[in-house]
């Protein structure tokens, strides 16, 4: 296989597998969660908890002022990772032509900042990882996969886009390759948090919610 | 009850619900939960991170409810949760932690982490790892109802005593009354003006009113322990009294965890709502207020704050009403830092206070509380739980503080506006 057959195959029966198991995966997850079930509350409630839980949904997602040495890093990187994504405008294209929806990316120049943003973020977040004493204790093996997994996709977009290392044609096929590892990667590892944060502030926040609680 | 090591782990499964695995499955050990938690701020021990005092229930979560940790097990990959494990995490679940829930509200992820933990001691307590003191007082509550077991006849005589000093009749097992007003064992004992206090309130306020002598105290060392079968014979023994005497609303004493398991946790656990009412006292003095029948005259001129005890404010909603009355009887009346869902710890509830291995620890982190009173340079602080209480008392004394604790139902007395009849 060529570089050139290594990209086609990166573009498209690569990313149709590793799309069908993201989305198979993701969802199997969900359903594992939700099979559990949640007792139904039998106290005399003050609310009915769902709005409250969509409000847990959006207001944890606000930086924690309290705490903004701890969690300055890992906020760029989320934002950045966000916009690097869902901006480059030569992704905005392949999701016009995979959903059929369109909006407009934004300059290269702006892509380039948060990219070198969220890769200087996320090496502060590894650092960290091993410098401070709780997160060094707390860290498995799990959080260093899902660190690497993440990371990959940027460096190698910022490298190929820059024309870095290798030729480009090859670069773009590993980059390609480096997002359909994150992908098949989210519903096994600790990226799973990507979609269950939404479930978990939910409960939380319903929870919340019924009982009068501040959240 | 019987309890082995299996049985530790057969709760451990059942008690992961929805919530816990949505939990799990979010956490991604960044740590943030420990800089929320008194035991670790106050020791910088990484041990005491809050999301790692449940690491045997994660463990069993990924292998039994994950399709990843099932084929891991399978493949030898990981390992199964031992007996020694069980034991290790008691001093996590139970000797360092109040379950006081403020880890729970700065999680990046929403994890309610305190709710996890709280499963945690009932797998540990059906392991048959339930800390002893913890258990004594479970089986003095079943026998006596009482946390501390004092037996309805030590009520009765203190309620003769209040009667001597303010002149009014307290009724017991009377039917058809208002209310049915519980205590703490505290309250009992240490606080027991509060039975004076609240006669005057209530007679000034037309209020009828009622101890039972099958249930005058809400202090539950079952829901401590996470023995919902315990908790559960408490709760029951409260709703046969108020079902009894045909009473529609019940006040939980000045005490967090009482309030926790009678107004939120009590129905779940007995399986059914209530026929009543839940309010904890300083609500219902709130509701006085509110409809113009508490009265009170003067204010405090000295620097008083307030701490908010965990249970009733940041995880039972029982937010405004302190500050109404607060502001209703002082002129000089000042927040702490990071006061009610933020408040910090007192350090001594979730049955912290009874765990004497736990004293020094317990000393030790009141560090944080005594800092926060310190630099509001106050007279006094007013709390509304027995528990916070006697931990404010005894930190106070230990620290050489001269600052005065009181509950908030006495200061409201103290002020409280006597109409000629």
């Amino acid at each position: 296989m060529n570089e050139i057959e290594l990209l086609n195959w990166a573009r498209g029966p690569g990313l149709a597998y590793a799309t069908i198991i993201m989305v198979f995966g993701l969802t199997l997850r969900v359903f594992e969660i939700l099979s559990l079930g949640r007792a139904e509350e039998l106290a005399e409630v003050r609310g009915t908890g769902v709005s409250d839980g969509w409000k847990m949904i959006l207001k944890r997602s606000l930086p924690e002022p309290r705490h903004w040495k701890l969690i300055t890093a890992s906020y760029i990187f989320h934002v950045g990772l966000l916009v690097v994504i869902f901006f480059f405008i030569p992704h905005t294209q392949l999701f016009r032509d995979v959903f059929g929806i369109f909006w407009s990316g934004w300059p290269n120049y702006v892509i380039d900042f948060f990219t070198v943003l969220s890769i200087a973020a996320m090496m502060y977040t590894l650092v960290s990882r091993f410098v401070d004493p709780t997160r060094r204790i707390l860290s498995k093996m799990s959080d260093y996969f899902a660190w690497v997994v993440t990371f990959l996709p940027l460096v190698t977009g910022y490298m190929a886009f820059h024309r870095l290392g290798i030729d480009y044609t090859t670069m773009l096929a590993v980059h390609i390759l480096s997002v359909e590892l994150l992908m098949i990667s989210l519903p096994v590892s600790k990226l799973t948090h990507a979609i269950t944060f939404t479930m978990a502030r939910y409960y939380t926040g319903s929870t919340n919610g019924r009982r009068g609680i501040q959240s | 009850m019987s309890t082995s090591f299996e049985q530790g782990i057969n709760t451990l499964k059942e008690v992961i619900d929805a919530p816990i695995a949505s939990y799990f499955s979010s956490c991604t050990n960044c740590g943030l939960c420990a800089r929320a938690c008194i035991f670790y701020t106050e020791t910088e021990n990484p041990k005491y991170t809050p999301i790692r005092r449940v690491e045997p229930m994660r463990r069993i979560w990924e292998q039994e409810f994950t399709l990843v940790g099932k084929a891991k097990k399978a493949l030898g990959l990981s390992k199964e949760v031992t007996e020694q494990d069980l034991k290790d995490c008691v001093e996590l679940a139970f000797e360092s932690c109040t379950t006081c829930g403020r880890c729970s509200m700065v999680c990046p992820v929403g994890n309610d982490i305190i709710y996890m933990i709280r499963r945690m001691r009932e797998g540990l307590t059906s392991a048959g790892l339930a800390p002893k003191s913890l258990q004594e007082a479970a089986v003095r509550t079943l026998e006596k109802g009482s946390v501390m077991g004092f037996p309805m006849k030590t009520l009765e005589a203190m309620v003769k005593a209040a009667e001597k000093e303010t002149g009014i009749d307290i009724n017991i097992d009377k039917p058809d009354v208002d209310y049915l007003l519980l205590l703490s064992s505290a309250e009992v004992m240490q606080f027991n003006e509060i039975i004076a206090s609240l006669a005057q309130i209530f007679k000034e306020a037309g209020v009828s009113w009622t101890f039972s002598s099958i249930a005058h105290e809400a202090g539950n060392p079952g829901m401590h322990m996470g023995a919902s079968d315990i908790e559960a014979q408490m709760i029951n023994r409260i709703v046969q009294a108020a079902e009894e005497l045909n009473i529609k609303n019940v006040i939980s004493p000045e005490c967090g965890h009482a309030y926790m398991a009678i107004r939120w946790e009590g129905p779940n656990v007995i399986g059914r709502p209530y026929p009543f009412k839940v309010y904890h006292i300083i609500e219902v003095l709130d509701q006085l207020r509110e409809q113009g029948r508490l009265k009170t005259s003067g204010s405090e001129l000295d620097r008083i704050t307030f701490h908010d005890p965990c249970q009733a404010a940041r995880r039972g909603g029982v937010n405004q009403p302190q500050r109404n009355l607060l502001n209703m009887v002082s002129s000089n009346f000042i927040e702490m830092k990071d006061s009610q869902a933020c408040n910090w710890c007192c350090g001594g509830g979730g049955g912290m206070n009874t765990i004497e291995k736990a004293e020094p620890l317990m000393q030790k982190v009141f560090n944080r509380k005594r800092n926060q009173i310190e630099e509001l340079d106050v007279t006094t602080v007013v709390t509304m739980c027995a528990t916070c209480r006697n931990t404010l008392e005894e930190g106070i004394e230990n620290n050489n503080m001269n600052v005065e604790v009181l509950g908030l139902t006495e200061l409201v007395a103290n002020h409280l506006l006597k109409e000629k009849k």
